[in-house]
């Protein structure tokens, strides 16, 4: 199938920094090939606005094959754009036609603060990680892969929880901003696994904790997170994550 | 003390809480719909009903307060949530597209319990608290025979349907209990209980509106 070419309206966030008030842009591209990528797309918005002397559109972005989570952004509404388990650098324009307008903002919560127009401060996920996503026990040096005391089943759900990226599209996507999609996803990762388990009790609790902290919403179990997230974690690490909570809370200190 | 900080304070633990009180008061909506399904065998069957269920005095009481305070818990961190995940996004997109996760009943549960809320509390001080000593299926009849109180009372009841669609599956998910061999079960489960406590409740009013032997 050969490329056709596609015009758009893009209203695109422009934000000076964390301070300034921001406002939509509006902003016509005539002739986009449809074998782009939206952040090539937005490559191109840039060059256009840097021959009439304009601030390029700043945005997150780095491997650009939608594994590394830094980049994203609220297509039309939604969290990467309107296809499914695809980040926005995997995100092409054939999937738009010629004539669409396109409204383009920052991940908006109150734990993610604009940096500038599409880039957003997502330090707060790395303050969750900090607080537990992790294994400071010795468990010894790397085992037999067959020696391990997993079973199929629970090494495909750690690895499902794994696949997280952090890209924060669970927040952008959650009606009440809440982190618990991304919280899950490392709690449950390691609930699962055997070298998690040591403290499996302090995580549940101190992660939670952490995100409460760091201003995230309470889910309601809306469900647009594991919708819109583009390694389709499910909410079931969700309840796995409730269970995690709810044992250690009981048990004493 | 460290339990109840751990549950009322975190977002998790009111997680918890919304779930189990919902349940709670679930069950209660359960036993109140079987009890009042006597009004569809007429005046005699459901005054005896309400005679046994006064009769039970003390006990009745005890049921009360620990109603109360289900109601109470659930109404005041309902709330609080609805404040915090408001102020969670300061905000607001410009355009707000589903990603298709939410239903009419996730979106609406706040205006939706408000709405049981309002209904709770007409039925409490027209029916429970009422200066009335006269047959309990008069009282009823009278009420239902006016279409602004029946009116109310289908309105009410739409709304409680619309917040059993989402609770009655979501209280699952936050008690953790969520697995693929039965996911569709609970979710499909909820949805048919929603419809069939409000839908049997609401067969209430609608006879007392239109059928003239209703409780006679």
């Amino acid at each position: 199938m050969s490329a056709e070419k596609i015009n758009l309206t893009l209203k695109v966030w422009r934000q000076k920094n964390s301070e300034a008030a921001g406002a939509l842009a509006t902003y016509t591209l005539r002739d986009i090939s449809t074998d782009m990528s939206f952040l090539e797309m937005l490559d191109v918005l840039n060059e256009q606005l840097l021959l009439t002397g304009e601030e390029p559109v700043a945005f997150d972005h780095d491997c650009r094959e939608g594994i590394c989570g830094m980049c994203g952004a609220v297509v039309n509404g939604r969290p990467h754009g309107p296809e499914r388990e695809t980040t926005l650098c995997q995100l092409h324009m054939r999937h738009f036609k010629s004539g669409d307008t396109l409204v383009i903002e920052p991940f908006r919560a109150r734990a993610f603060r604009v940096v500038r127009d599409l880039v957003v401060d997502r330090t707060a996920f790395d303050a969750i990680i900090q607080a537990g996503g992790y294994v400071s026990v010795n468990v010894g040096g790397a085992p037999d892969a067959n020696a391990l005391p997993i079973s199929q089943k629970n090494a495909e759900q750690a690895m499902d929880a794994a696949a997280c990226i952090g890209c924060g599209a669970c927040v952008a996507a959650c009606p009440n901003a809440a982190a618990m999609l991304f919280v899950s996803g490392k709690v449950s990762q390691l609930a699962l696994l055997p070298q998690g388990h040591p403290e499996r009790r302090e995580r549940a609790l101190n992660m939670v904790k952490a995100m409460d902290g760091q201003g995230f919403g309470n889910c309601t179990n809306e469900r647009e997170c594991e919708a819109a997230c583009p390694k389709a974690i499910s909410i079931r690490h969700i309840a796995r994550l409730n269970r995690e909570y709810l044992k250690a809370a009981l048990s004493g200190d | 003390m460290h339990v109840v900080r751990r549950f009322c304070g975190t977002s998790v633990g009111r997680k918890y809480i919304m779930a189990a009180s919902g349940l709670g008061l679930a069950l209660f909506l359960v036993v109140h719909l079987l009890g009042n399904s006597t009004i569809f065998f007429g005046a005699t069957t459901f005054n005896s009903y309400a005679a046994h269920l006064h009769s039970l005095a003390a006990l009745l009481r005890l049921a009360e307060i620990g109603l109360l305070l289900f109601f109470l818990v659930h109404i005041a961190f309902g709330v609080t949530l609805f404040v915090d995940n408001r102020q969670a996004r300061p905000q607001p997109y410009a355009v707000s597209t589903s990603s298709g996760g939410r239903t009419p009943g996730s979106r609406t549960m706040f205006y939706s319990g408000l709405v049981i809320l309002a209904l709770l509390l007409f039925h409490l001080i027209t029916v429970h608290f009422a200066d009335d000593h006269g047959a309990i299926s008069l009282l009823i009849r009278r009420h239902f025979a006016n279409p602004w109180i029946a009116g109310f009372y289908i309105f009410g009841l739409a709304g409680l349907g619309l917040h059993l669609s989402h609770g009655l599956w979501s209280l699952w998910q936050s008690l953790g209990i969520n697995h693929p061999l039965y996911n569709n079960l609970l979710g499909r489960g909820a949805l048919l209980a929603a419809l069939l406590i409000a839908g049997l409740f609401m067969a209430m009013p609608l006879l007392g509106l239109f059928w003239d032997g209703f409780l006679r």
